[in-house]
């Protein structure tokens, strides 16, 4: 695209870019590690992902700050202003996935010291996989500004839900086995609730993309993977 | 509070979707219209409509040929040699590029106001009953109340009724062009053509004579020229982007300005024209 003829114009979009970025990458370093730390029993490694929270959270009012000036002194229109309202979208989901992330490594530290059931794990681990890739593939998406990239991550979010589904089905059946399962399983059904919510806001994520270069929406209806109703 | 946007009527949110457009009726229709300064051509084949009790923005770099368009709807040019216009513009259905067009007739149905504003060197209340002499007899009592109904119709009664017989001249910048939309209203055109009415005033004068355009809309058609495009975004309906002398796009203001179909149109509206 050509550039603004003003070019501090230019300079605000870029550095909304970088600090979407940035937010991103954290926010995916505090996935990785929450499930790391409830996986490998670290308290520690949960604890530093607690401790970096707060730093998101000051990010996202940072750009919304960044965005208000930056609509008040340009009046953007058209791609621009789309830009922008994007980007207070897409920083709020990251900041919100941010918040789930937390509450994942909170969990971990909670039942870090609870008899392990290795088998109950497994289903998360292959949901926190692909939570991972649908939050890496839309962060590729909104850097290259690809639209179809950002849909195809929209669609795949009906598999976060059906595993959600089944990892639920197996921590009922783990519970209904052996009571002194039961506190281990509800914290686990919280962290795959947790997970979900994190495909929920990439999937958001994914229609901002898509509204940011093509001026149009997604359809309401996302595609959804699970008829039971989950926690 | 009052909700101000829905005091205005109708209600500047009162967008036409694609739907409504087809209950829209024509009042003007611009079509293939080409316009020669000498061996310049400066407006190449053009066609746009003009809907009944809408405002269209016309907006474009310098040169475009936004204000050359504006002054073929009412035949100003015909005031210049050397200029012409090919093509047809209608006015509900009739051609008035027709030479059988009496101009003077169209010119009282098609009023225009300019951008510097340009009363005459007379009382308020002359500037505007002068206009309505020139085609009706009326008696003393009748004409004050047209003087009264045009002052009100472009909101500068209150500030003049104690001063009628005060020089147009002595009123300021913003006054003045109100008195002008004042005097143009005063002979109850149709059509009014408004080429940049703001650029010479202050950011308060502006936005009272841009609530005056959206007031306007009730009983007129109206046509605007603006360098501004935040001042498109908010009088207008429809808005026309022109380049080169021609059009490039036209739409619903709104779409336009969040989602335009022309590649030009967008380096425009986002200040990347270089």
């Amino acid at each position: 695209m050509v550039n603004h003829t003003i070019k501090a114009f230019d300079a605000d979009l870029e550095s909304l870019d970088r600090y979407i970025s940035e937010m991103g990458g954290i926010a995916e370093k505090m996935l990785a590690d929450a499930m790391d730390a409830l996986a490998s029993m670290n308290i520690e490694l949960a604890q530093r992902v607690i401790a970096t929270d707060p730093r998101l959270d000051m990010m996202q009012r940072e750009i919304e700050d960044h965005c208000v000036r930056t609509i008040a002194r340009r009046q953007p229109m058209a791609v621009d202003l789309r830009e922008i309202v994007g980007v207070i979208r897409i920083s709020a989901d990251l900041e919100r996935i941010g918040d789930l992330a937390k509450n994942i490594a909170r969990r971990a530290a909670r039942i870090a010291s609870e008899t392990r059931l290795p088998r109950a794990i497994i289903g998360l681990k292959s949901m926190r996989d692909l939570a991972a890739v649908q939050l890496n593939d839309v962060l590729d998406a909104y850097a290259q500004r690809d639209p179809e990239r950002a849909r195809a991550v929209w669609e795949r979010d009906v598999e976060l839900d059906a595993l959600e589904d089944s990892v639920f089905r197996d921590l009922l059946t783990f519970m209904m086995e052996d009571p002194r399962n039961i506190t281990f399983c509800t914290h686990l059904l919280f962290v795959s609730k947790n997970l979900e919510r994190v495909g929920d806001h990439t999937t958001n994520i994914a229609e901002t993309v898509v509204y940011i270069v093509t001026g149009e929406p997604l359809p309401i209806d996302r595609p959804r993977g699970s008829d039971s109703p989950t926690l | 509070m009052t909700d101000a946007v829905s005091q205005s009527s109708p209600s500047r949110l009162t967008h036409a979707s694609a739907a409504m457009r087809g209950k829209l009726a024509e009042k003007m229709a611009i079509r293939n219209l080409d316009f020669f300064y000498g061996d310049n051509r400066a407006l190449k084949a053009v066609s746009v409509p003009l809907y009944a009790n809408q405002v269209t923005a016309f907006i474009g770099p310098s040169g475009c040929g936004k204000s050359t368009l504006l002054r073929v709807l009412n035949r100003m040019y015909s005031l210049y040699p050397h200029q012409r216009a090919a093509g047809e513009v209608l006015l509900d259905g009739k051609n008035i590029l027709d030479p059988d067009q009496d101009v003077n007739a169209l010119r009282a149905r098609v009023g225009m106001v300019f951008q510097k504003p340009t009363p005459f060197p007379m009382s308020i209340y002359e500037n505007i009953a002068f206009g309505i002499r020139l085609y009706e007899k009326l008696g003393k009592a009748e004409m004050d109340e047209r003087v009264e109904k045009a002052l009100r119709g472009a909101a500068i009664w209150d500030e003049v009724k104690d001063k009628l017989n005060a020089s147009g001249l002595s009123l300021s910048g913003g006054q003045q062009q109100r008195l002008c939309i004042a005097r143009t209203v005063a002979i109850q055109p149709e059509v009014i053509l408004f080429d940049e009415p703001c650029s010479a005033l202050d950011p308060i004068s502006t936005a009272k004579v841009e609530e005056l355009i959206d007031e306007l809309r009730a009983e007129y058609t109206i046509a605007i020229v603006t360098h501004n495009m935040q001042q498109a975004v908010r009088v207008s309906q429809f808005t026309a982007f022109m380049y080169l002398g021609e059009l490039i796009e036209y739409g619903e203001t709104d779409k336009i300005f969040t989602t335009p179909a022309e590649r030009r149109t967008q380096d425009y509206i986002t200040g990347r024209f270089g």
